[in-house]
């Protein structure tokens, strides 16, 4: 593998198509399903339930405890209500932000569920390669066992995912991709994988079943958007131990605080020390984290990529090194006809017509952008077979590598592999140019890939010129991967091409390094080579052969296009089957943790506004001077507690758009994000409250009983 | 020259005696516990002990070891006190009672040197010299081979093994302590500390009563009580008595004692770690609140509220005359930043505010420098706890010293983190709650809450300064205070032991862009926030009820 320093590429030519836009963004709070959600987080009060949150199980208690106190109380009636009420909205909030997140999943689940209707599979008993009259039988979908061979004809729904194993078809996948046109599936290749659930739109197929029912495609989709066998990530365990700790400190912090008011002479009521405990405790946080994640994964199905576990989504935000296949991804396709370069006094236009004539029946890609370059460049009308009577074309083959024309004239026109080409002229009597091995070697030199024109009029033969094909590199890949640099990410382009090739595009793309000719076991080596290096690599892969590299890489995207052991060995599957889309997870991997980040730490903020909101309104009466401490200037003590309260709880609810949709991020060196969130969600968290408390008193005031 | 003058030459010439010295120390320190040559003397004790010098251990072995050696340390203390009177050089001294006996033990074995005794009354020279003195070596190297044990955990990489406990305190004490005591304590004999075995000099004084000074092995236990961050006084005025502390010079000197070791760690682990910016960024943040509580405190101190204060041009009751605002400032911001807890005035008698800053000092973990490898390895553990919510805010698995903080790493910063407010938090409510320990406050009010809070405070934090105005010599506070210094001096070490362990086990990641940078001045900045943020939440309540009650009007 050889290094490349990266290099701007130049003003990108033409007609490509822009890059898609990429920032991420998110689903907003639709109302209806905040409504809608309500009863989900009335459900969720059940403390077996709640106990799964330690910070709001917390609440839960303090709110059955003042609930009680409220009850059994005679004095200061209004306000140990008005408490109580608002600690039990505090916690049905959280459960709202979770039923929230989880009820996008849900519609979506439905929708699968629909494609998921019982059908009947026509199973094939005896079915072995190649054989016509195999036997035909009924059974239910939900009965076919592993290895079973199920024939599909247009009009019908694939009864289980499998591999096509005879015929080609077109199948229609819009049931999962939400893409209308259909694709081809044929048996053999990359392309063999079909889903249970989708419906084959012509032709007939053979499918051998590769997934158990209730284990299928569709199942495992369902489950995950769901939540149903949705884990805590690494990252969120850790979160919880940290505001579990947190909790246990403000909790015994309020605890032994009552002995030192009774020794101060201030003993305070249950209710003031519950909102004091539910006050201080990372409640924000505590009540958005679930939330976080599940929208973190939806945010992945909204963009079509299945992660196969929360772990995956994490793991994408920590990735290293980026392996990316050259063609697809790096540049588009294939290579395209970008110059018609003439030798020996040919004209320009005679060589472009020369070209576009041997390419008329060459309908591989390469082939038809000569066309397009000679109609776009040159004006010259695209010509249709039947257009040149008494014309027999020469079809492209491995042995002859050219491809060209015969015309009723007499006159040969051929194109093709430099080598192949030459060889022609020479045996037509002709003698090719040394200027033509220049310009071939110096087109090679530069990763470019000549092929030569030449034509046979009057039995001699001359050669016209060379057409440059070039690899087309994407437009705005080369901002995306300086993006990633600075994110501190290293991108590989993983290319078949030889190392001149190779090193050429990589400059042009400005990708960091590359790996030229590589085989799936070279692929494999490099990603053990840079774990054992402590990077994390993320990957993209379709084929079989890139199986064990996608398991082996700590994210491996499975392209929906692949094989079903490409599905199977990766942790994420792009629907999209969009190899670009890699850098997105990374992304979206990293604001899911930014945004818990973020919230925590206003969380934390928050504490200290609390503090001087409650503490003076607790203790003025026995130590006047603690008033110097009410720096908000809050009403009463009692209006002061209860602003605190309902700031808390409120806040849960303002923030909910943020937990679901997830902090802004914009690719940059982790200083600077530090910087910015640290100032938005640090500063914002120890100001922002101090006016909303405030301003909740200066409204809550004027209510009797508790202003 | 006018006081606050004399006050910035002290300090100035502090900071600069610290700064030249750091580096030597804190390099000679990573040799020491690096290097694979064993010393002659150190190959006979291991000999003695039976240990193989070459055995590195799991760190459970090594917590073992060290538990086993505490274990062994509170015994022989204990054993010590209670049979002085029949061994000699006993001083006439009869056996301690159990209680106090058993608060000492602990005490001196946490490196805490709470004292509820007198010394000069209470302590034969043999105790003094063989239990307590080789205590203020034994617990100051088992703090720092601690430490160090979790610095080779950032440092290593797939290995279980965090070093070998034995050879750690051995060489930290000979190579170490041991030198650095036998310069220290002739500097400070030089200056007039007095070093005997006259057991009572008695003289008579002009009005012609007689007075009885009682001299002893003193400044050869000086220096290791400032140096070891222990405080134990062989008196019980500590560094306020002449024969301790006898004039600005040797008061300088023994702040400048207290922090040279603390400070010079920072520099150990940077070069261990293989990047002193890591260790110039935790030696930032120590410095920055040892200097703003050093000020805050000569601030309150000089700060001129009430009749007699503004008469005697400060609040100068408790205080040295010899040492003045500065002297005495310097020294109490410095004995509790440092878990030292020697005194060379009287908390007590601070103003609200300057004593709740003392108090803060405390409760900040002893991290800033904190005591002699313990306050290294505290801020570690909260440098985790600040890589970690930082860590989230860019966006990866929050990257520390090129390891990752995982749940088992958290689960361990997060329990380091619980175990002394709560120790410090549950005792405090305990003795407010009962009577026969409310019994124990001299002053009625706002002053004696603080008066029980700084107590467990400096307990609980290994500190041993006390406030006084509170009567422990009781069972309560003495079997109480005994359980508080070892549970909160060993609980965090065994996670402190765990995390090296599970660091060291962790492959070491390279850095790049996308790493939070823990080297720089943004860092430092929120590592003091959440130091702040988190005991001052944890605490806020307590000290409004103590100080704040008693210092606002």
């Amino acid at each position: 593998m050889a290094t490349t320093t990266p290099a701007r590429p130049p003003a990108a030519a033409g007609k490509q198509a822009p890059a898609e836009p990429h920032r991420i963004g998110g689903g907003l709070l639709d109302p209806k399903i905040l409504w809608k959600s309500l009863p989900g987080a009335f459900k969720k009060l059940d403390p077996r339930v709640q106990v799964r949150n330690p910070v709001m199980f917390v609440v839960e208690v303090g709110a059955v405890l003042t609930t009680y106190s409220a009850i059994t109380s005679s004095t200061r009636v209004p306000f140990a209500w008005t408490i109580t009420v608002w600690l039990w909205l505090t916690v049905v909030f959280a459960n709202v932000a979770e039923a929230v997140a989880e009820g996008r999943g849900k519609a979506q689940a439905a929708t699968l569920r629909r494609t998921k209707r019982e059908t009947m599979a026509r199973r094939l008993t005896d079915w072995r390669p190649g054989r016509e009259d195999a036997r035909e039988q009924g059974v239910p979908g939900t009965e076919l066992r592993l290895g079973d061979h199920v024939v599909v004809e247009a009009g019908q729904v694939i009864p289980g995912d499998g591999d096509v194993v005879e015929g080609v078809a077109s199948v229609d996948e819009s049931a999962i991709t939400g893409e209308s046109a259909p694709v081809i599936r044929e048996s053999g290749g990359d392309r063999s994988a079909v889903t249970g659930g989708t419906k084959v739109l012509s032709d007939r197929i053979v499918v051998k079943i590769t997934s158990k029912p209730g284990e299928t495609f569709i199942d495992r989709m369902i489950a995950l958007v769901e939540g149903a066998s949705r884990q805590k990530t690494p990252n969120e365990v850790a979160l919880n131990i940290l505001l579990a700790s947190l909790t246990i400190v403000f909790l015994l912090a309020v605890v032994t605080l009552q002995p030192m008011a009774f020794y101060s002479g201030a003993p305070q009521s249950i209710v003031i020390m519950v909102a004091l405990v539910v006050a201080l405790i990372p409640t924000t946080i505590g009540a958005l984290l679930s939330a976080i994640g599940i929208a973190g994964m939806d945010r992945l199905v909204q963009r079509n990529v299945l992660a196969m576990s929360g772990r995956a989504v994490e793991a994408a935000g920590d990735v290293n090194t980026l392996l990316l296949d050259k063609t697809g991804t790096i540049t588009i396709g294939n290579r395209q006809a970008t110059e018609f370069l003439p030798v020996g006094g040919v004209q320009v236009q005679e060589l472009a017509d020369a070209a576009q004539l041997s390419s008329l029946a060459d309908y591989t890609p390469e082939g038809r952008s000569i066309v397009v370059l000679a109609k776009q460049g040159f004006g010259l009308r695209q010509r249709e077979e039947g257009e040149l009577p008494g014309a027999e074309f020469v079809e492209f083959t491995a042995q002859t590598r050219m491809s060209g024309v015969d015309l009723h004239d007499g006159r040969q026109v051929r194109k093709g592999a430099s080598s192949a080409v030459r060889e022609w002229i020479r045996q037509s009597g002709g003698t090719p140019p040394e200027e033509l091995g220049q310009m071939v070697d110096g087109i090679s030199a530069v990763g470019g890939t000549p092929l030569v024109v030449a034509e046979r009029a009057n039995g001699t033969a001359r050669a016209l010129g060379v057409i440059y094909l070039k690899d087309i590199v994407k437009e705005g890949i080369a901002e995306r991967f300086a993006e990633l640099r600075t994110m501190g990410i290293k991108t590989v382009m993983i290319t078949g091409d030889n190392p001149l090739t190779a090193r050429a595009i990589a400059d042009e793309s400005g990708v960091d390094d590359f790996l030229a000719e590589a085989t799936p076991e070279d692929k494999m080596e490099l990603i053990k080579k840079e774990q054992s290096g402590g990077h994390l690599v993320a990957m993209t892969g379709d084929g079989t052969n890139d199986a064990p590299a996608l398991a082996q890489a700590d994210v491996g995207v499975a392209m929906n296009t692949g094989t079903s052991a490409a599905k199977e060995a990766g942790n994420m599957v792009d629907l999209d089957s969009n190899p670009t889309k890699l850098i997105e997870i990374v992304e979206i991997g990293k604001q899911l943790l930014i945004t818990r980040g973020a919230l925590t730490t206003f969380s934390i903020a928050n504490d200290v506004a609390k503090y001087f909101a409650m503490l003076p309104a607790m203790f003025e009466s026995v130590y006047p001077g603690l008033r110097h401490l009410n720096v908000m200037g809050l009403h009463s003590p009692t209006s002061a507690i209860t602003s605190a309260i309902i700031f808390n709880a409120l806040i849960i609810i303002a923030l909910i758009p943020l937990a679901l949709r997830g902090v802004r991020y914009r690719p940059s060196s982790a200083s600077a994000l530090l910087r910015r969130n640290l100032w938005i969600y640090g500063l914002g968290g120890l100001i922002i409250p101090f006016i909303g408390i405030k301003l909740i008193d200066l409204i809550i005031m004027n209510i009797p009983g508790i202003g | 020259m006018s006081g606050s003058v004399a006050g910035f030459l002290q300090a100035g010439l502090l900071v600069l005696a610290l700064a030249v010295c750091h580096r030597p120390l804190g390099d000679y320190i990573a040799r020491v516990v690096t290097g694979d040559r064993d010393w002659r003397a150190e190959k006979a004790i291991y000999r003695m002990m039976g240990v193989d010098p070459r055995a590195d251990q799991r760190w459970s072995v090594y917590l073992r070891s060290m538990l086993a050696f505490s274990a062994i340390s509170v015994l022989a203390v204990y054993l010590f006190e209670r049979i002085q009177g029949h061994l000699f050089l006993s001083n006439g001294m009869p056996g301690v009672t159990p209680d106090l006996a058993w608060n000492t033990a602990a005490s001196f074995t946490t490196n805490t040197n709470w004292q509820n005794y007198s010394g000069e009354t209470t302590m034969g020279y043999l105790t003094q010299m063989s239990g307590l003195a080789v205590q203020n070596f034994a617990s100051a190297a088992v703090g720092i081979a601690i430490a160090i044990a979790l610095v080779r955990g950032f440092a290593r990489s797939r290995t279980d093994r965090l070093g070998n406990f034995w050879v750690d305190l051995t060489r930290i004490t000979v190579r170490v302590l041991l030198p650095l005591s036998v310069i220290g304590a002739l500097i400070l004999v030089a200056g007039g500390a007095v070093d005997n075995f006259t057991a009572t000099h008695v003289i008579h004084t002009l009005t012609g009563s007689s007075q009885n000074m009682v001299g002893g092995p003193v400044a050869s236990q000086e220096v290791i009580k400032e140096m070891g961050n222990n405080g134990g006084g062989f008196y019980n005025a500590n560094s306020a008595h002449p024969f301790e502390n006898p004039n600005p010079f040797t008061n300088w000197f023994e702040i400048f004692l207290i922090l040279v070791i603390p400070f010079s760690l920072c520099r150990t682990f940077g070069r261990m770690v293989g990047d002193n910016r890591q260790g110039y960024a935790i030696l930032s943040v120590m410095v920055t609140i040892w200097v703003a509580s050093a000020a805050l405190v000569s601030f309150f101190e000089n700060s001129h509220a009430g009749t007699a204060l503004r008469a005697a041009g400060a609040a100068m009751e408790g205080k040295n005359v010899a040492f003045g605002i500065p002297g005495s400032s310097l020294f109490a911001a410095s004995t509790t930043v440092t878990s030292t807890g020697a005194v060379n005035s009287f908390h007590d008698s601070y103003t609200p505010f300057g004593g709740a800053v003392l108090i803060f000092n405390m409760m900040m973990g002893e991290v800033t420098p904190g005591g002699v490898g313990a306050g290294l390895y505290g801020i570690l553990m909260l440098a985790v706890i600040t890589v970690f919510v930082g860590g989230l805010m860019v966006g990866r698995t929050p990257e520390y010293i090129g390891k990752k903080i995982r749940p088992a790493e958290m689960k361990y910063a997060a329990l380091y983190v619980l175990a002394t407010p709560a120790l410090v938090l549950i005792f405090s409510g305990l003795a407010l709650a009962f009577r026969v320990p409310r019994e124990s406050i001299l002053n009625p009010g706002p002053h004696g809450l603080t008066e029980i809070m700084y107590a467990y405070t400096s307990m609980a934090n290994n500190n041993g300064s006390a406030f006084a105005g509170l009567a422990t010599n009781t069972t309560w506070y003495n079997v109480t205070g005994g359980i508080v210094m070892l549970l909160s001096r060993f609980a965090p070490m065994i996670f402190v032991l765990a995390l090296g362990g599970s660091l060291a086990k962790q492959q070491t990641v390279p850095v790049s862009v996308g790493t939070m940078p823990t080297h720089k001045p943004l860092f430092v900045g929120m590592v003091i926030g959440v130091i702040l943020l988190i005991v001052g939440l944890t605490y806020f309540p307590a000290l409004a009820l103590g100080p704040f009650a008693e210092g606002l009007h």
